[in-house]
């Protein structure tokens, strides 16, 4: 029985270091450029499709592949930026909301007209590598996606803490007016959170193509993952979202396994709403003052 | 150094400035008073260019500023102490005063910047570890004037700085106000608190309903009559 709750435990982080990675890339463009991003979803799976294809044309491996999807990311999301939000910056946020989810129907179904809505997916030499060891065993390919969104959600957070730019940009989820006073250009540091938002999102679906499929609706499913992360975690804390990612992830696998597989999504779900009623604020979030 | 010219700006669809004009020469400190609802943080915001001015012209060491965005402003050494602090709350005295010297030119000489921020205001000092939200309303808004120094600024335009504040404290704000005056900074007062401010101003403007009514040396405002009467109730 012990042997199950440790590999439980090491399926949900596994899940969570990915769901942490997706996660704040949205909690960082709706704490800094106040927008939820509904659009989140696809571009994940624009990552994954990006990624699929130099892997079936030119065979690029995965993880080689990022060096294309990261400044394919970034500039989708300053061009997001710059061409959809920026626009609307002013307008009542409702205006917003529609704006990032017609551009999430747009991308779905254009990915749908260019690559149909088979399930793809690809095999690298090591997508079935396990390590096994004192009967469990853990499956490399999410080992190294874990692994490899964990180190970089912790290099934005460390970039967000000590460089310049990235105190700027904290500044600007603070006090707007405070940060704009002070000589820093927003729209520009708008532009560069949604561009590191979106590579964020971008290296999870390139690391995702291994052990998962790509699908014109694949970014849906991780959206909405999302969201309960950043509701969770605290929709003003990084921190929190990244803790909040592995939580999201463990209580998948717990529910999985003793409630049901099809209400693992029902219970966190169910999560989401308690969090919401009793603190609003997030479990890790900081208190609005 | 600063010269408005028949400055109109409307907020939202209300005008709140009407044909303003005033001239700040360098070295001085210079007093906008008047009550609330006067148009004076609409004033320093049209300078900061962060509303922006229907006509008229505002010029900044002889070239033209009203059309740039706020941060080009502060890169021309223009810098607001805001009403209502504005500090980042969840980040260290430390970092605040780091974001003040956030312009190129400043960020080079943070260091020694730092060390004459903490000479006019050495409390502060000691509490550079701590979290700006956690400061006192005295402690905050003595962390937004020295984030407003940071850069060494040309021109400091100070909102309301002793609003809220105990009399103990609005005092010293404006003893902070004269020291950094010393230091070479042009100092732009806008302030309810007239009798403060007209004593340690060389130039005073009287703004009421968005017009300047009347404008003079600090001293000589302070006798005048109708600001006597309106103002100090004497």
């Amino acid at each position: 029985m012990s042997r199950v709750i440790i590999q439980l435990i090491i399926n949900g982080l596994l899940a969570g270091g990915i769901y942490a990675l997706v996660s704040i890339g949205l909690c960082l463009i709706f704490g800094v450029v106040e927008v939820i991003n509904f659009a989140h979803g696809e571009f994940l799976m624009l990552g994954m499709y990006t990624t699929y294809w130099l892997f079936y044309f030119f065979k690029i491996d995965p993880y080689l592949s990022l060096l294309i999807v990261i400044p394919l990311s970034f500039l989708i999301g300053v061009i997001t930026q710059r061409v959809l939000i920026q626009p609307l910056l002013d307008a009542p946020p409702l205006n917003q909301i529609f704006v990032t989810m017609g551009l999430s129907i747009l991308l779905q179904n254009v990915a749908l007209i260019l690559w149909k809505a088979t399930y793809r997916t690809i095999k690298t030499t090591y997508s079935s590598w396990f390590i096994k060891s004192g009967g469990l065993s853990i499956s490399f390919p999410r080992l190294l996606a874990c692994i490899v969104a964990s180190g970089i959600t912790v290099a934005l957070l460390i970039f967000l803490k000590k460089t310049y730019v990235g105190k700027a940009i904290r500044a600007i989820a603070q006090d707007k007016r405070g940060a704009t006073l002070m000589g820093i250009n927003v729209h520009r540091m708008y532009q560069l959170t949604f561009g590191l938002g979106t590579v964020c999102v971008g290296i999870a679906g390139a690391i995702l193509m291994p052990i998962y499929y790509a699908f014109p609706t694949v970014g849906l499913l991780f959206c909405l993952t999302a969201f309960a992360v950043v509701i969770v975690g605290g929709y003003n804390s990084l921190t929190g979202a990244f803790i909040a990612g592995f939580v999201i992830g463990l209580i998948e696998s717990f529910s999985g396994f003793f409630i049901s597989p099809h209400l693992q999504q029902g219970v966190y779900f169910a999560i989401v709403i308690l969090v919401l009623l009793f603190k609003p604020s997030g479990l890790l979030g900081l208190k609005e003052s | 150094m600063l010269k408005l010219n028949n400055i109109n700006t409307c907020y939202d669809d209300v005008q709140a400035l009407f044909d303003v004009s005033l001239d700040v020469r360098e070295g001085d400190i210079v007093s906008i008073v008047g009550s609330n609802g006067a148009g004076k943080s609409t004033l320093l915001n049209t300078i900061s260019g962060i509303l922006r001015c229907s006509s008229g012209t505002i010029e900044f060491l002889g070239k033209r500023t009203e059309s740039l965005p706020p941060h080009q402003i502060v890169e021309q050494g223009i810098i607001q102490v805001p009403e209502g602090r504005h500090i980042f709350p969840r980040m260290t005295v430390l970092e605040n005063l780091e974001l003040g010297a956030y312009t190129r030119k400043a960020r080079g000489r943070k260091k020694e910047n730092l060390d004459i921020v903490f000479e006019l205001l050495p409390a502060l000092k000691e509490r550079k570890n701590q979290l700006a939200g956690t400061l006192s309303g005295g402690e905050r808004q003595m962390l937004a004037v020295a984030r407003g120094v940071m850069s060494i600024p040309k021109l400091l335009m100070f909102d309301e700085p002793s609003l809220g504040l105990a009399p103990k404290l609005v005092k010293q704000v404006f003893e902070i106000a004269k020291e950094i005056n010393k230091k070479g900074i042009t100092v732009l007062l806008v302030e309810q608190n007239i009798f403060h401010s007209l004593s340690i101003s060389n130039k005073g403007y009287v703004l009421e309903n968005g017009k300047i009514v009347l404008e003079g040396k600090g001293k000589e405002l302070l006798n005048n009559k109708h600001v006597r009467k309106a103002y100090l109730g004497i």
